[in-house]
C-alpha cells in the first residue's frame, strides 16, 4: 500500500532535535539547567495554517513530505494498517481552495491518522480484527465527518489492539507496532498506532479511543500528548463499540494545542449518539498563548492535587520522580500543590475489567458472520457462529468475551456487574470530592515507561495492572490529558514518561490551559524520538 | 437453539439489497418467525376482529375428564407500532417492502452504529399503558436481551427488563352471548417497549434461508397478562380486546395476518382445587383469534387426557406450534433449562424519563376506549349483541356515534348500521370509512322515515343509492319525487281504481279469500310507485274491500 507514495523529500518542516538525556533518570524539569536551550514545541496545526496562508508551502508539499516519512519509517514502526490513496488528492483540493481564495477550514491540510476502530467511509476499518478484515464502512464516524468538513485529511488507519482490548498494540490481528523511541518496545495501547504515528511525525495529529487508558497510556509510552475528553463530549457514532459506557474518542498531538484544537473540531452534541452531551464547547484556542505572553507565574493560584495512591508501591521509581519533578514544575508556575487521597482508587481496576468485559461481550455479538466480515462456511447455524467467531477473534478478545459473558450470566450478575457499578459510583464520588477541593488532579499516566515487546504477552494480569492509573478516569467519565514530562533510562536515548492531569467533567479548557503552560515552559522539552533524528 | 442446518451464506458486503442466504439441508425448519414468505401486500386494510368459532364437538367422556381440571392461561402479546419510522433509526416502517430496502447501518447492526430512540414509541407506550389501567414508570430504561440468531443483527434485542414503562393494570371485556356471555376483568402484568427482529425466510426447496431486515428495529409493545384466563374463548376474547384497544388508540393496525399483533400463549392445567400451577407449555404460531381458541382448547384436552391416563409427567416445559391443517399443537422445541438472556442495561441509551405533565397530557388525549363505549351503549338501551357489534370496530363506533350525534334515534341508527349497511360493506369488501354515505345523510334518512316523509321501503332504496353513489337524502327525494303520499283522498282514488279494475279478485275476496288483501295493497303500492303511506293505504283499502255496496 505504500508503493504508490512519493520518494522521500526533505523533512525541513519539522523541528527535529534529539532530547538530550543524561545517563541516569532524567526529568525535563530537573534537566533544564544542563539541557541546551530549545524553543518550546510548536503546534503543527497552527504552523501548517500559517505556512499555507502565507504561501510559504503548499498542502501537497506538506502531504508529500509526510507520506515520504511514512514510507521511510513505516517498515520499522508499522503504525498504519492502511494508508489512504487520496492524501495527495485531498491536499490538492486544499491548494485549489487557497488558489481560489476560498475560506479555509481550521484543519485545512492537517494530516490526521485515525485509529482503525473509527469508521471511515470506503476506507478499511477493521478494529485490527480478522473478523472485519477488508470491511469498508458505508459511512463516516461523526468525528471523521467533522474533521473532513473542516478541511482535515485522513492519512490512514492506525494499528491498535483488536477492538481496543489491550495495552500494547500487540493484540492486533495484523501487525505489531514498534515504539519510535525504542523499536524493541511496545508503543502502548490500545491506540498504539495513533500514538507512535504522531511521535514519529507520520501525521500531525491523530484520533484514538480511550476506554480504560487507551489514549493516555500510549501517549505516555510514545512521548506525545494524549487527550481523553469527558464522556459525552465527542460523539461515539462510528466508533466501534468496546465498552459503550466507557468509550470515548480521544486526540493525539505533539503539543497540547494540537490535541486541543483537534478535540475542538470533533466535539459537540450529535443527534446520532444519545449519550453525547449538549454542553457548550468552548473555544480552546485562546488558551494556547505563546510563551512570550506568559506572566511570570502563569498558573498562580491553580489548585493541583497529587493523587497519593498513584505514587505508592508498584510504580517505577523513575516514573515516581518524574511525576514529582513535574509537580515541582507546576509549583514553580504558581500552582498550589496538595496531596489528595482517593480511597476507592484500588477498586477501580477490577470494576473496570468487569464492566468493560461485560459490555464488550454484548457489543461484539454483532460480529456473527451473517451480514458482513469474516464468515466461515458451515453446515449448521451454530457451527457458522462458532467458526466465524472462533477464527475471526483473537485470544485477548475471546478471553474478554468469556469473562463478560460469565459476569452477566444469571446468578452472577449481582456479584459482578452490579457490584462493579456500585464501585463505579463510589469512584465517581471520590473524584467529585477531590475535584471540589482542587482544579486538577495529577498522577503518572502509567506505572512504568514502555516495556519490551512480548514482555507481558503471556501475563495478562500484569498487563491489566498497568492500567491502574487510567481506568478510574473512565469509570468517572472525566477528562484527562497526558503529556510528556520527562525521560527515564531505557532505549537508545531514554524513554518518555507522561504526566496525567485530570479535570472536572466538561472542563477540558482548564486542563488544556494548564497542560499548555506546563509544556511550553518545560525546559529542554522536545520530545522527538531518536528514530526521527536518525532519519533526519 | 434451532436445528436449522446451514451450508453456505452468500455475502454481499454493503449491498443494501443483499440478503444473507442460509442454506438448509434438512426439513427442520426454524420457526422463530412465522411471517409470510412473500411480502407483496401493501397498505394494511383493517379487518374487523373475527369471531371465535364455537368449540368442536367433544365426546362425552372427554367432557367428563375436562370437568375435573382447570386451565391457567397467560398471554404475551406483541403489538407492532404504526410509527412512521423504526424504533431506533430513521428507516421507514412499512410492511411489505421489497426485502432489505428499508434498512440502514443502525438496524443492520453495522459496527459503530448507535440507536436513537424514536419518541413516538414512548408516546405509544404511555398511551397503551394508560389504556390498560397501568401504573406508569416515570423513570424506566432499556436493557439488552442477548441471543444469537441470523435475523437479530446486533446479537441482542433492545428491550426493557426489570423496569417496564407500565405495569400492574387490567382490562375489562364482555364475552359474546354465543360463548356464554358475561363480563370479565383480566390482569395486565406489564407493558414494555422493545424492537422487532428481522425475518428469516426459508426457501420452498428448503435448502437455503434468507434474512430480510426490513422488520429489524420496528417498534413493539409487549403486553404480558396475568394468568387469569381459563378457556380458549376467554383467551381469544382477551386478544381481541388487545387488538381493539390498539386500534382505538391508533398505535397499531393490529393485523394478525401481517404479524402486527402476535400472541404467545402460556398454558397449564391443574386438578380443580389444587393451588399450585401445573407445568407450563407455550403455544406459538397463532395468527387468528379462532386458531387461538381452538389451539388452547386442544391443548387443554391434550393435557387433561395425559393427567387422566396418569401420564402427567409427559407434560413438559416446551414450545408447541399450532398446526392449522391438522388442528393440533405439535412440539417445536423442548426447553433445556431456562434460557439465559444475560440482560443488562443498554449503555447506548439514556434512561426514559417521563414528566407527570407529559403523562397527564397523553391521558387527556386518549379517545373513548372500547370498555367505556360498551358501557355507554348499554346505558343507551342497546342489547349486548348490538353493543358488541358497534363497539367492536373503532370506525363503526365513530360512525354510529356521529349519526346519533346528529339526532338519529339510537335503535334505528344501530339497526341500519348493523343491517343493510354492514351487509353492503361486506359484499363490497369496503370499510365504513370508504363508504359514500355520510353520517349526516344517514341521520337525515332515519329522520325522514321517522317523520313519514318517506316510507321505510323507499328509505331502503335511497340507502342503497346513497351507498353506491353518494348524494343527499333531500336531493334524492326531490329528484325522484319520492315523498310519501299521505293524502287520504289521493290514496282513496287509487284504491277505488284498483278495486274497480279487479272485479274478479274482489268477488273472491268477498267470498272469504281475505288473503287477497295483500294483492290489492300491492297493486295500489305499484300504482303509487311505492310512495303510498302503507298504514293509510291498508286502512282505506280495507274500508273499500269490506264496503257493502
Amino acid at each position: 500500500m505504500l508503493s504508490t507514495l512519493q520518494p522521500p523529500r526533505s523533512l525541513s518542516l519539522l523541528p527535529l532535535r534529539r532530547f538530550q538525556s543524561s545517563k541516569h533518570i532524567v526529568s525535563a524539569a530537573s534537566s533544564s539547567s544542563t539541557a541546551p536551550v530549545t524553543s518550546p514545541p510548536q503546534s503543527q496545526i497552527l504552523t501548517t495554517r500559517r505556512s499555507l496562508l502565507s504561501g510559504e508551502t503548499t498542502a501537497v508539499e506538506i502531504a508529500k513530505s509526510y507520506l515520504s516519512r511514512i514510507r521511510l519509517t513505516e517498515p520499522q514502526l508499522k503504525c498504519f494498517l492502511h494508508v489512504s490513496e487520496n492524501v495527495l488528492k485531498d491536499a490538492q483540493e486544499v491548494d485549489q481552495r487557497i488558489a481560489k481564495g476560498e475560506e479555509l477550514g481550521p484543519l485545512a491540510g492537517v494530516l490526521i491518522g485515525v485509529k482503525d476502530n473509527i469508521c471511515t467511509e470506503g476506507m478499511p476499518s477493521t478494529a485490527a480484527s480478522r473478523i472485519l478484515e477488508h470491511y469498508r464502512p458505508p459511512f463516516d464516524a461523526t468525528a471523521i465527518k467533522k474533521i473532513k468538513d473542516l478541511g482535515g485529511i485522513v492519512v490512514g488507519k492506525t494499528n491498535m489492539d483488536e477492538f481496543g482490548m489491550g495495552s500494547t498494540t500487540e493484540a492486533s490481528a495484523f501487525q505489531v507496532t514498534a515504539n519510535p523511541w525504542d523499536l524493541t518496545r511496545v508503543p502502548g495501547g490500545s491506540s498504539g498506532g495513533s500514538a507512535a504515528a504522531v511521535a514519529a511525525r507520520q501525521c500531525m495529529v491523530s484520533l484514538g479511543s480511550d476506554t480504560g487508558g487507551s489514549v493516555r497510556q500510549p501517549a505516555s509510552f510514545c512521548g506525545v500528548v494524549g487527550l481523553k475528553p469527558t464522556y459525552g463530549r465527542v460523539s461515539r457514532f462510528g466508533l466501534m463499540a468496546y465498552a459503550s459506557s466507557l468509550d470515548v474518542i480521544g486526540c493525539f498531538g505533539s503539543t497540547v494545542a494540537d490535541a486541543g484544537m483537534l478535540l475542538h473540531a470533533i466535539s459537540g452534541y450529535d443527534r446520532f449518539d444519545s449519550t453525547s452531551s449538549k454542553q457548550d464547547v468552548p473555544e480552546f484556542q485562546s488558551q494556547f498563548l505563546s510563551v512570550d505572553h506568559f506572566e511570570c507565574k502563569p498558573l498562580k493560584g491553580v489548585k493541583v492535587g497529587i493523587i497519593c495512591e498513584t505514587l505508592e508501591d508498584g510504580v517505577d521509581s523513575g516514573v515516581r520522580s518524574a511525576t514529582q519533578e513535574a509537580a515541582s514544575h507546576l509549583e514553580a508556575l504558581g500552582c498550589v500543590l496538595t496531596e489528595v487521597s482517593l480511597p476507592s482508587f484500588s477498586l477501580g481496576l477490577p470494576a473496570y475489567y468487569v464492566i468493560a468485559s461485560s459490555e464488550s461481550s454484548s457489543n461484539l455479538s454483532r460480529y456473527d458472520g451473517v451480514r458482513y466480515g469474516n464468515q466461515v462456511m458451515a453446515e449448521e447455524l451454530n457451527k457458522l457462529y462458532e467458526c466465524s467467531r472462533g477464527e475471526g477473534f483473537g485470544g485477548e478478545v475471546k478471553m474478554r468475551i468469556l469473562m463478560g459473558t460469565y459476569a452477566l450470566s444469571a446468578g452472577y450478575y449481582d456479584a459482578y456487574y452490579k457490584r462493579a457499578q456500585q464501585v463505579r459510583t463510589l469512584i465517581q464520588k471520590d473524584f467529585k470530592a477531590a475535584l471540589e477541593q482542587n482544579d486538577i488532579l495529577i498522577s503518572p499516566a502509567a506505572p512504568s515507561a514502555a516495556y519490551k515487546i512480548g514482555e507481558k504477552k503471556d501475563d495478562p494480569l500484569a498487563m491489566y495492572a498497568g492500567d491502574i492509573m487510567t481506568v478510574n478516569v473512565n469509570l468517572a467519565g472525566l477528562p484527562a490529558v497526558v503529556l510528556p514530562c520527562g525521560l527515564v533510562e531505557g532505549g537508545p536515548s531514554g524513554l518518555p514518561v507522561g504526566l496525567q492531569m485530570i479535570g472536572a467533567a466538561f472542563d477540558e479548557e482548564k486542563l488544556l490551559k494548564v497542560g499548555h503552560i506546563f509544556e511550553q515552559t518545560l525546559k529542554g522539552s522536545s520530545f522527538v524520538p531518536p528514530l526521527l533524528a536518525n532519519v533526519a | 437453539m434451532s436445528t436449522t442446518l446451514l451450508r453456505t451464506i452468500q455475502l454481499n458486503q454493503f449491498s443494501l439489497l443483499g440478503t444473507a442466504l442460509i442454506r438448509r439441508r434438512s426439513n427442520n425448519v426454524s420457526v422463530r418467525c412465522c411471517g409470510s414468505q412473500t411480502a407483496t401486500t401493501h397498505e394494511a386494510k383493517q379487518t374487523p376482529p373475527s369471531r371465535v368459532a364455537p368449540k368442536n364437538h367433544k365426546s362425552n367422556k372427554l367432557d367428563e375428564i375436562l370437568r375435573d381440571y382447570e386451565a391457567v392461561i397467560g398471554i404475551e402479546t406483541h403489538v407492532q407500532l404504526s410509527t412512521l419510522t423504526k424504533a431506533f433509526c430513521s428507516c421507514s416502517n412499512n410492511y411489505g417492502s421489497y426485502p432489505n430496502t428499508s434498512i440502514c447501518p443502525v438496524c443492520m447492526g453495522l459496527p459503530g452504529a448507535l440507536p436513537v430512540l424514536n419518541s413516538k414509541v414512548v408516546e405509544f407506550g404511555v398511551r397503551l399503558g394508560l389504556a390498560l389501567n397501568c401504573e406508569l414508570s416515570l423513570k424506566s430504561k432499556f436493557d439488552r436481551k442477548q441471543y444469537f440468531y441470523p435475523d437479530l443483527p446486533k446479537g441482542y434485542q433492545i428491550s426493557q427488563f426489570d423496569i417496564p414503562i407500565a405495569s400492574g393494570g387490567y382490562v375489562d371485556l364482555d364475552i359474546p352471548l354465543e360463548f356464554g356471555g358475561g363480563h370479565r376483568r383480566f390482569g395486565i402484568t406489564r407493558v414494555h417497549m422493545e424492537e422487532d427482529a428481522g425475518k428469516s425466510l426459508h426457501s420452498d426447496t428448503e435448502d437455503y434461508s434468507q434474512v430480510d431486515l426490513n422488520r429489524a428495529g420496528v417498534p413493539l409493545l409487549e403486553i404480558v397478562s396475568e394468568p387469569d384466563m381459563r378457556s380458549g374463548v376467554e383467551a381469544a376474547e382477551y386478544a381481541c380486546e388487545m387488538q381493539r384497544i390498539a386500534r382505538y388508540l391508533g398505535v397499531s393496525n393490529g393485523n394478525m395476518q401481517e404479524g402486527s399483533l402476535r400472541c404467545d400463549v402460556n398454558i397449564s392445567i391443574r386438578p380443580i382445587g389444587q393451588a399450585e400451577f401445573g407445568t407450563k407449555v407455550e403455544i406459538k404460531n397463532l395468527n387468528a383469534f379462532s386458531a387461538m381458541s381452538r389451539a388452547i382448547d386442544f391443548e387443554i384436552s391434550r393435557q387433561a387426557l395425559l393427567y387422566d391416563q396418569g401420564k402427567a409427567d409427559q407434560i413438559v416445559t416446551e414450545t408447541r406450534l399450532w398446526d392449522e391443517g391438522a388442528q393440533k399443537t405439535v412440539t417445536m422445541r423442548k426447553k433445556e433449562g431456562l434460557a439465559d438472556y444475560r440482560y443488562f442495561p443498554e449503555p447506548d441509551l439514556p434512561e426514559v424519563i417521563l414528566t407527570q405533565e407529559y403523562v397527564d397530557s397523553i391521558r387527556a388525549s386518549l379517545p373513548e376506549l372500547p370498555e367505556a363505549k360498551r358501557r355507554r351503549y348499554e346505558a343507551m338501551g342497546l342489547g349486548m349483541q348490538d353493543v358488541l357489534f358497534l363497539a367492536n370496530d373503532v370506525s363503526v363506533a365513530e360512525y354510529f356515534d356521529a349519526v346519533i350525534g346528529k339526532g338519529a334515534e339510537v335503535k334505528l341508527a344501530a339497526n341500519w348500521i348493523m343491517g343493510d349497511i354492514a351487509a353492503y360493506l361486506k359484499n363490497e369488501k369496503l370499510s365504513i370509512n370508504d363508504m359514500k354515505l355520510t353520517t349526516q345523510e344517514l341521520a337525515e334518512l332515519i329522520a325522514a322515515i321517522k317523520d313519514g316523509t318517506i316510507s321505510g321501503k323507499i328509505g331502503k332504496e335511497i340507502l342503497f343509492e346513497l351507498l353506491a353513489k353518494g348524494g343527499t337524502v333531500k336531493g334524492m327525494i326531490k329528484e325522484k319525487d319520492l315523498v310519501q303520499i299521505t293524502d287520504p283522498a289521493e290514496i282513496e282514488k287509487m284504491v277505488i281504481k284498483v278495486v274497480s279494475e279487479n272485479q274478479k279478485q274482489l268477488e273472491q275476496y268477498r267470498s272469504g279469500k281475505t288473503k287477497l288483501q295483500g294483492y290489492f295493497a300491492g297493486q295500489v303500492m305499484k300504482m303509487s310507485k311505492g310512495k303510498a303511506n302503507p298504514g293509510l293505504l291498508n286502512k282505506i283499502l280495507l274500508e273499500k274491500l269490506n264496503a257493502k255496496d
